[in-house]
């Protein structure tokens, strides 16, 4: 069962994927291009970003590779995370081969959108969207020009977090996870899921978690041509919060299913030591890629 | 002076360098444009390459699926993953993953596939291509073991010998046939023979559209009808002679004619067999008693095709049976090489010769029985064209139980 061999280790780590935010992945002399943060009278921040629209092969499992168009030659983007009330502004640069934008979700004038027609960026041009970083939850970007199905499910999309400004959320292991998936023989049917891009990466490599500990996922569904996915957890329940925009959670599960586009960010602790299985809940996606597993582990914590 | 005259005769030398020179300049050229690749200043360096796989056969096995894979595009095909039932599964390849123009390669998938139901396995190229092959109802392949030999002879025998040696047993009802009962009963045996030619020619060109295009399966199917006839041409032509020499037994006018019927029918046996096995083999013909009951009325007809050239003489039993082995044990030997092999060139090949074969024995038995009149005008009389049709309403009616 599963497919054959490994990825080669390349440029993109989707277990380094899931912790990293405003490129904090990057070494800090190299992160001070693509991330400035420069503090406002009224407490906020102003954060400045570059994104850069570049094609790429990538490699979304074994020996199988995509001819994708990426944010920063990386799928998804980079996660872009702010607090409620920061100054956001992302320097757009199309260095790609199609016209492209960013379409973000949250509130901003209609100049900001990235959607219409006039709004697209040439290859070789570049564009500022400038916005107030509101409402607080758990948010994605995207490509909005035409085609939107290919733009989108080539690889342009990215998750984008609006922190809380007055309730912080208290403190948690956070995992960034986006559940996509490939046709790679363009006949409008995936043959490839995962959660961030690999098919099955972390069924080799589970993701290791405390015994304990508070847990929180930012899960984001941008499968394009399936109308639905979902993610189910082995062992365990989950609260809910639906597109992470209250503080109270709307459900307990262990399964949620979300529509393209769709968010949530889900909490938990591990209560057990051991691996736990987690996967889309459609047997096929589980089947095709879309399964990972959580490595669960005690941390002993003098006192 | 120019020299105004070439030696009457060139030495070996010359006649060997005039033999080889246009090759190695041929060489050269393939060297050059190997080297410069023209065609590549068209396509440009980020076109992607073209992938053609094409997968022969899957054979199910109590420990999983193996898949044998042939590319038949230009360029080196690198197989990446592999699903069954949109499922990635595991696989060994027996020949690697990358598959050079014409290269081919056995997949082994450890599927826990399910008796009786359909599966489709679906080869993921290094690009993302998908190439996909069904397999419609799930049953163990046939192994080599004396069972399956059995098996199929017993097959064979129930849908090409029995049926065909029955046919023979009309013998009798022929010979006693008067000339215009004769010149019916051979109009039958033309229309019998004329479905089988749109039969055999149909499920030829069925077999080459599921040939890989490298193979260039029509012209194989061609090559082989034309071989057929020209052989059978020249195995008559060569009876015939004997004949006139010495006055052996089996070799009458009708004899000739009969044996060559024989063998234009084995053929075609041969080429139906092939199909039964396969079908068995692919379980699309699991349950098909009603198939098998199909093949023998259909084929109980094809011994009167064969005696009615020798209805006006006296042949022996021992003629007779031979004549009905030749025209229905190819029936087994189709058999065990469709279950076995499943080979589509084997397919196209046999089916080929087949219908060479029949077009040919319509043509000797046409000619036979025209005689000195041109062969349109002895149609066009009542009884003749009324045999015809009767022949060709029987195979077609026979051939509905076979689908």
């Amino acid at each position: 069962m599963g497919p054959v061999g490994r990825v080669a280790p390349g440029a993109f780590n989707p277990t380094t994927f899931l912790r990293a935010w405003n490129f904090s992945d990057l070494p800090a002399d190299r992160r001070a291009r693509f991330y400035r943060e420069t503090p406002r009278p009224d407490g906020s921040l102003l954060r400045e970003y570059e994104l850069v629209a570049v094609d790429r092969e990538i490699e979304i499992a074994p020996g199988l590779f995509f001819p994708a168009w990426t944010y920063n030659g990386q799928v998804p983007g980079p996660t872009l995370r702010a607090t409620e009330g920061d100054r956001v502004r992302v320097t757009f640069i199309n260095q790609g081969s199609h016209p492209h934008t960013i379409h973000f979700h949250g509130w901003h004038p209609p100049e900001m959108d990235g959607s219409l027609p006039e709004h697209e960026i040439k290859p070789g041009d570049r564009f500022v969207y400038e916005f107030d970083a509101e409402p607080f939850g758990l948010h994605l970007y995207h490509c909005h020009a035409s085609p939107l199905k290919r733009h989108i499910h080539k690889g342009l999309y990215g998750v984008f977090i609006v922190d809380p400004r007055d309730r912080a959320l208290a403190p948690a292991d956070e995992l960034v996870m986006v559940m996509n998936g490939f046709d790679t023989n363009f006949d409008a049917d995936n043959e490839v899921y995962a959660v961030n891009s690999i098919a099955h990466h972390h069924v080799h490599e589970p993701i290791r978690v405390e015994v304990g500990r508070l847990t929180r996922i930012y899960l984001v569904n941008v499968t394009e041509f399936d109308l639905l996915n979902s993610l189910h957890l082995h062992g365990m329940f989950f609260e809910v919060f639906r597109t992470g925009t209250a503080m109270a959670p709307s459900e307990t599960t262990d399964t949620i299913m979300l529509c393209q586009g769709e968010r949530a960010i889900l909490e938990t602790r591990f209560r057990y030591p051991g691996r736990f299985m987690f996967h889309a809940h459609q047997s096929e996606f589980a089947e095709l890629g879309w399964m990972g597993m959580f490595e669960a582990m005690e941390v002993r914590r003098d006192t | 002076m120019i020299p105004d005259t070439v030696p009457a005769r060139w030495s070996p030398g010359r006649l060997w360098l005039s033999a080889l020179l246009p090759l190695a300049l041929l060489a050269i050229l393939i060297t050059v444009i190997v080297k410069t690749s023209p065609g590549e200043s068209l396509r440009g360096g980020a076109v992607p390459p073209v992938e053609r796989l094409s997968i022969d056969r899957a054979q199910l096995r109590t420990d999983g699926i193996v898949l044998s894979v042939f590319n038949d595009g230009p360029d080196p095909v690198t197989i990446a993953q592999v699903t069954v039932d949109d499922a990635f599964w595991a696989f060994t390849a027996s020949n690697g993953t990358v598959l050079r123009h014409l290269g081919r390669t056995a997949l082994t998938i450890p599927y826990p596939w399910v008796e009786g139901e359909a599966h489709l396995v679906k080869v993921l190229t290094s690009t993302g291509t998908a190439f996909e092959h069904e397999i419609p109802v799930a049953t163990l392949s046939p192994q080599p073991d004396v069972r399956y030999f059995l098996t199929f002879a017993l097959l064979g025998l129930y849908v090409g010998v029995i049926p065909v040696s029955l046919g023979l047993l009309w013998f009798p009802l022929a010979s006693s046939a008067g000339p215009k009962g004769l010149d019916a009963l051979l109009a039958v045996t033309l229309g019998l023979l004329a479905f089988l030619l749109i039969d055999t020619v149909g499920e030829g060109l069925e077999s080459v559209s599921l040939l890989a295009s490298s193979y260039q399966g029509l012209a194989m199917f061609v090559a082989a009808a034309a071989g057929a006839w020209l052989a059978l041409d020249v195995v008559g032509a060569w009876l015939r002679r004997r004949r006139t020499r010495a006055r052996s037994v089996a070799s009458s006018p009708g004899g000739v004619v009969a044996l060559l019927v024989a063998v234009g029918i084995g053929l075609h046996n041969f080429g139906e067999g092939l199909a039964i096995g396969a079908a068995f083999a692919l379980g699309e013909a699991a349950l098909g008693t009603v198939l098998i009951i199909g093949f023998t009325l259909h084929n109980t007809t094809e011994g009167l095709a064969i005696v009615a050239p020798i209805a006006k003489e006296r042949p022996s039993f021992g003629a007779l049976a031979r004549l009905g082995v030749i025209g229905g044990v190819p029936t087994i030997a189709g058999a065990w090489m469709g279950g076995l092999v499943q080979s589509p060139v084997m397919a196209v090949l046999c089916l080929g010769l087949g219908a060479g074969a029949i077009a040919q024995v319509i043509h000797q038995v046409a000619r036979q029985m025209a005689g000195t009149r041109p062969v349109m005008t002895y149609f066009a009389s009542a009884h003749v064209a009324l045999g015809l049709l009767a022949g060709f309403a029987v195979m077609y009616a026979t051939g509905m139980l076979v689908g």
